[in-house]
């Protein structure tokens, strides 16, 4: 039997814009904080993992350099959206593997004024010489010409889908999920945008790609967040303050998207999902109606209302009735987002994976403030990176707290 | 103009009298690929046969996208058509790009248009699908 896993440290930073900080700063400034909040040094870990999607891909080592360089093994990982949890879930399975005790995992990214991500491509110019290339030998660009490649169609499409095969969701249904989540951010200090949007200020928004205006899209900025992770013996030796505030991992799950027709015409983000949740129930013995809060993907208001579904939130098919009863807001059955989510928190990609288990952690530890939600004892933190990856963390409050 | 001064926007575009789409199917579970293939990645079958798809469908999904990358003429409309069993990936052409138009579950047809002529004189075709 494997040893249970706890997050000993956890950081994130504000997130929003950072113009005199580089990554390396940010994911330093992450690493040093989770470090200092766990009671430990760079001297106590055994592994570091660490991510920055749009980076040059040695992130860790760079980090190192900052913060202390002891010679241990870097993981730079690299999993779209699902980066940050792949670093977390990459240290821990070091430590289920016996291979060290202790682990950090950083996440990273700078994207403030990044502008649409994914979509255009190569420019090839329409003109001189027809001449196919690519995969689909192409002799124009594609995007625009066969669908769109660019992310907030794309996710309209995956928000859509499920309105025709279920029914009821509408332009302003998933307005009104964005009129949640930035109602929700007021509360939380280190989001980008903490601004209160009326329905009506969000439908009226520029139209993106519909049903998504400007307010219903992630938010591109800059962050960082980091966690160390230990090991359940190591953490017995610990001090009684360590022990109180760590947070045990009772499930850390990351899964890819299997074959399904139309997954290569629109990627799949439902079949991952609820694969990964069905096994993070299992592994966790806990169930979807025991969750006191819940951060999910929204990368898109359209997105938001599919993971209802996809994490077993709601009975299948049902979200649409679910998000109307009031169910996911701060004060409801199961508050999903309270942090502000990707809309109103940002989303600097690699970031993501560890800032929302920073934000679980932080209630199940009591210490939210006025966002708290009381008495929480368990949560879940789930990411989608296209192409596609999901991870999922389910985690619960100490016995000793 | 003969079919010879043509090409199509994709090769799984199938000019000619009848324009098509073409897939690579999976000899053994069906499994539809626009793309050449190693395997397939339902069942890691090796074998395939070139198929063509029905040129009509259901749209199962779609958006307006008003906001794109440099370069990419908007509005456009993407949609998810589902040509009897096979999905496939296209813009939705000859119809108003709006919510009042464009509709989950509309019948639509495959249809083709000019995307201009090259300095040789060949004409690039792409596809979507209008309204039926
Ligand atoms: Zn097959």
């Amino acid at each position: 039997m494997a040893d249970d896993i706890y997050i000993l440290g956890i950081k994130m930073t504000k997130f929003g814009k950072h113009p005199d900080k580089d990554t390396v700063d940010l994911a330093s400034e992450a690493a040093m904080a989770a470090l200092a909040d766990g009671g430990v040094t760079m001297k106590d870990m055994g592994i570091l993992a660490a991510g920055c999607l749009m980076g040059q891909g040695s992130i860790g080592q760079q980090i190192q350099k900052q913060i202390g360089q002891t010679g241990i093994p870097v993981f730079n990982v690299s999993n779209a959206c699902a980066t940050g949890a792949t670093a977390l879930r990459t240290a821990i399975m070091a430590i289920k593997a016996g291979e060290c005790d202790m682990g950090l995992a950083v996440g990273v990214e700078k994207l403030a004024g990044a502008g649409l991500l994914g979509g255009g491509g190569k420019p090839k110019s329409d003109k001189k010489e027809w001449t196919p290339g690519g995969r689909y030998g192409a002799v124009a660009s594609t995007d625009g010409r066969i669908g769109t490649d660019a992310m907030p169609g794309t996710f309209a499409q995956v928000g859509m889908e499920y309105g025709h095969k279920y029914g009821g969701a509408t332009f302003e249904l998933f307005a009104k999920i964005a009129e949640k989540n930035h109602a929700h951010s007021t509360l939380n200090p280190l989001a980008a945008y903490t601004k209160r949007m009326t329905l009506e200020e969000i439908m009226n928004d520029v139209m993106i790609a519909y049903p998504n205006t400007r307010s219903m899209c992630s938010a591109n900025c800059d962050g960082a967040a980091a966690a160390v992770v230990v090991s359940g013996s190591k953490l017995k030796t610990m001090s009684l303050e360590q022990q109180r505030r760590a947070i045990k991992v009772s499930a850390s799950i990351l899964t890819s998207d299997p074959w399904q027709e139309a997954c290569q015409v629109l990627p799949d983000v439902n079949t991952l999902t609820k694969i990964a949740a069905k096994k993070a129930y299992e592994q966790a013995g806990v169930g979807p109606e025991d969750l006191d809060l819940v951060e999910l993907h929204d990368c898109f208001a359209t997105a938001e209302l599919v993971h209802y579904d996809n994490l077993g939130l709601c009975e299948e098919g049902g979200a649409v009735d679910f998000f109307n009863s009031g169910a996911t807001w701060r004060d409801g059955k199961t508050p999903v987002n309270v942090s502000g989510g990707l809309e109103s928190k940002g989303h600097p990609i690699a970031a993501t994976g560890i800032a929302n288990i920073w934000e679980v952690c932080h209630h199940l530890r009591g210490e939210a403030g006025d966002r708290q939600i009381e008495g929480a004892k368990v949560g879940l933190a789930h990411v989608i990176g296209l192409g596609s990856a999901c991870g999922i963390h389910i985690l619960e409050k100490s016995a000793l707290g | 103009m003969s079919a010879t001064t043509q090409i199509p926007l994709v090769n799984y575009l199938v000019l000619g009298d009848t324009p098509h789409l073409q897939a690579n199917e999976c000899t053994s579970c069906g499994a539809r690929y626009f793309d050449r293939r190693n395997a397939c990645a339902g069942c890691f079958g090796t074998e395939f046969r070139t198929v063509d798809i029905a040129t009509e469908g259901e749209v199962r999904s779609f958006t307006i996208v008003t906001f794109a990358a440099p370069g990419v003429p908007v509005p456009f409309v993407a949609a998810i058509v589902d040509c009897n069993g096979t999905s496939v990936r296209a813009n939705l052409i000859n119809v108003e790009p709006s919510p009042e138009h464009v509709k989950l579950g509309m019948k639509v047809k495959l249809a083709t248009y000019s995307l201009g002529t090259d300095d040789n004189g060949v004409e690039a075709i792409g596809f979507g699908f209008e309204p039926a």
